[in-house]
């Protein structure tokens, strides 16, 4: 399996503060499952802001689908963001528009006919299991409801990685396992899934999962308890 | 994201209708009733002045300031004669004595009446062409008859009120471009802060791979539509009340003011001001939201 994240020595800083990745060197394989563990505070928002391209590093080197990010001219940045799912802590849904148009919105940007729209989107509807909840304004939704939103939202393009950054943070553990579930049976149709959690209780849900440890900002794994390591090349 | 002209279409909904955004049409509406009274007002003076020069430019009096009746009398129809004998003049008319004494009546009262009164005789020319040379044609032919006839240009005596037509042409073409660069700025500032206002929704739509023209369309097109709309209410109600007050001014008889009236090229135009001005903010909102985008990745 092809590389299609890498890092070599990436750095991060916000302003003239201190570091918040320090000489981060990783490299996602294509079809993997990986989470991002590590505690409040540890990089793991920096890091997945960086590989959703919300952010662009102050040093180093980020190669995404073989490019390196880091010189892509900004008006290149919107086709390689179309290739990435991202779902968000606090969801991010449109709150005036129906969860209907929210699942739609990767699809209108990317200028898919309305026409060829309808059918995906029922389809996700179904996927997450909320087919009668498609007129429903995120408000009127439940957390882990808009969460599964957002997530549909994340997969109806197809995206070849997604990136979820603490997406069972605001639900309860039934839904977290729902949701995580989810993640699994998009894995299992070859993307690449890529969730932070600070959770432990959800590592072991995915046996087959590799796993990064972030602690102040660097990829640790000093006990070698988790399995896959950082930079693991297997 | 793509265009449509369907008020329905699902991108249109991606900026919620803020209380802000009807706040625009409003301001619009009173910039373009304001631009629309100022560009008739322009248009109406430029319109006033051309009639002015049309009636003007070629009209002459001539005066034969003699006091021994008998010969002013002889003189009068010698050069009123004359006159009549140029291809380049098209209406002689001498003016009568109980027509001077109108004129002078509200200094002399009826004592212009009185025959005895030495008067100065007139004599109405108007030629083809106003130009100086025909002017000068006309005062040398009444020079050779009478040395001392005077020539006086009606546009000459005229001519305060055309500047003063001018100078308003010019002001009222200042007010349309003073309104239009206010309009620019008021679409730059609701476009900045529409951006702010609906900065989380940008920011996802970013995240989703929408780029900088696909956000800035967004808001172009609402503040064109903004901006169309109150426009178009109010240039409606300015061109209303043009059009009133032009009746009340057709009313009055007066041939000068006459010239005033709108022509209807002149109301094309100012219907024209509306949909100029929603392109001028298209414009400036695309500027807008492009330079604001830009700086964020």
């Amino acid at each position: 399996m092809a590389n299609i994240v890498q890092f070599e020595n990436v750095g991060l800083r916000y302003g003239t503060g201190p570091e918040t990745l320090s000489d981060v060197s990783f490299s996602l394989r294509s079809g993997a499952f990986y989470f991002v563990t590590g505690a409040s505070g540890a990089g793991k928002t920096s890091l997945l802001k960086l590989l959703y391209l919300a952010q662009r590093p102050t040093r180093g080197v980020v190669r995404l689908f073989g490019e390196d990010t880091v010189t892509l001219p900004r008006k290149r940045l919107p086709g390689f963001r179309r290739r990435i799912g991202v779902v968000f802590q606090d969801f991010r849904l449109v709150p005036h528009l129906s969860s209907y148009d929210n699942i739609a919105l990767p699809l209108r940007v990317a200028g898919i006919p309305e026409s060829d729209i309808e059918a995906p989107v029922r389809e996700m509807l179904a996927w997450v299991g909320l087919t009668d909840r498609g007129k429903a304004k995120p408000l009127t939704l439940s957390g882990g409801e808009q969460q599964r939103i957002a997530i549909a939202r994340a997969v109806i393009g197809r995206p070849e990685i997604l990136v979820a950054d603490e997406p069972t943070g605001n639900v309860d553990p039934d839904m977290a396992e729902r949701l995580l579930h989810l993640f699994e049976s998009l894995n299992r149709l070859g993307t690449t899934v890529v969730v932070a959690t600070h959770d432990f209780h959800l590592l072991n849900r995915i046996p087959t999962a590799h796993m990064m440890r972030l602690d102040k900002g660097q990829i640790h794994d000093p006990t070698g308890a988790l399995r896959h390591p950082a930079g693991s090349t297997e | 994201m793509k265009f449509s002209l369907n008020p329905a279409a699902p991108d249109r909904r991606l900026l919620d209708r803020s209380r802000r955004a009807r706040a625009m049409s409003w301001i619009m509406a009173i910039m373009l009733f304001l631009t629309v009274l100022a560009g008739a007002l322009g248009l109406g003076m430029f319109a006033a002045r051309g009639s002015l020069d049309r009636q003007l430019s070629g009209r002459l009096t001539v005066q034969i300031v003699e006091p021994d009746a008998a010969a002013r009398d002889r003189d009068t129809q010698a050069m009123a004669d004359a006159f009549r004998k140029m291809p380049s003049v098209k209406r002689v008319e001498v003016v009568d004595r109980e027509r001077l004494a109108e004129l002078v009546r509200p200094w002399l009262g009826d004592a212009g009446l009185d025959p005895d009164l030495p008067m100065p005789a007139m004599i109405d020319v108007d030629l083809s062409d106003g130009s100086d040379a025909a002017v000068s044609r006309v005062a040398q032919a009444a020079k050779a008859i009478y040395a001392d006839a005077r020539v006086d240009r009606h546009a000459q005596w005229l001519s305060p009120v055309r500047s003063f037509m001018t100078t308003m042409s010019w002001l009222a073409a200042g007010l349309v471009l003073l309104m239009a660069t206010a309009t620019a700025a008021v679409v730059l500032l609701v476009a900045r802060s529409g951006l702010d206002t609906h900065r989380d929704t940008i920011e996802v739509l970013h995240m989703l791979g929408a780029t900088d023209i696909q956000v800035a369309r967004l808001f172009q097109r609402r503040i064109a539509f903004d901006t169309l709309l109150g426009g178009l209410l109010g240039a409606g109600a300015a061109m209303g009340l043009v059009a009133f007050l032009q009746s009340r001014l057709g009313l009055l008889g007066s041939e000068m003011l006459s010239g005033v009236a709108l022509q209807q090229r002149d109301w094309f135009l100012l219907l024209m001001l509306p949909i100029l001005f929603a392109l001028m903010a298209t414009f400036a909102a695309r500027v807008a939201v492009l330079r604001a985008l830009g700086r964020v990745l």
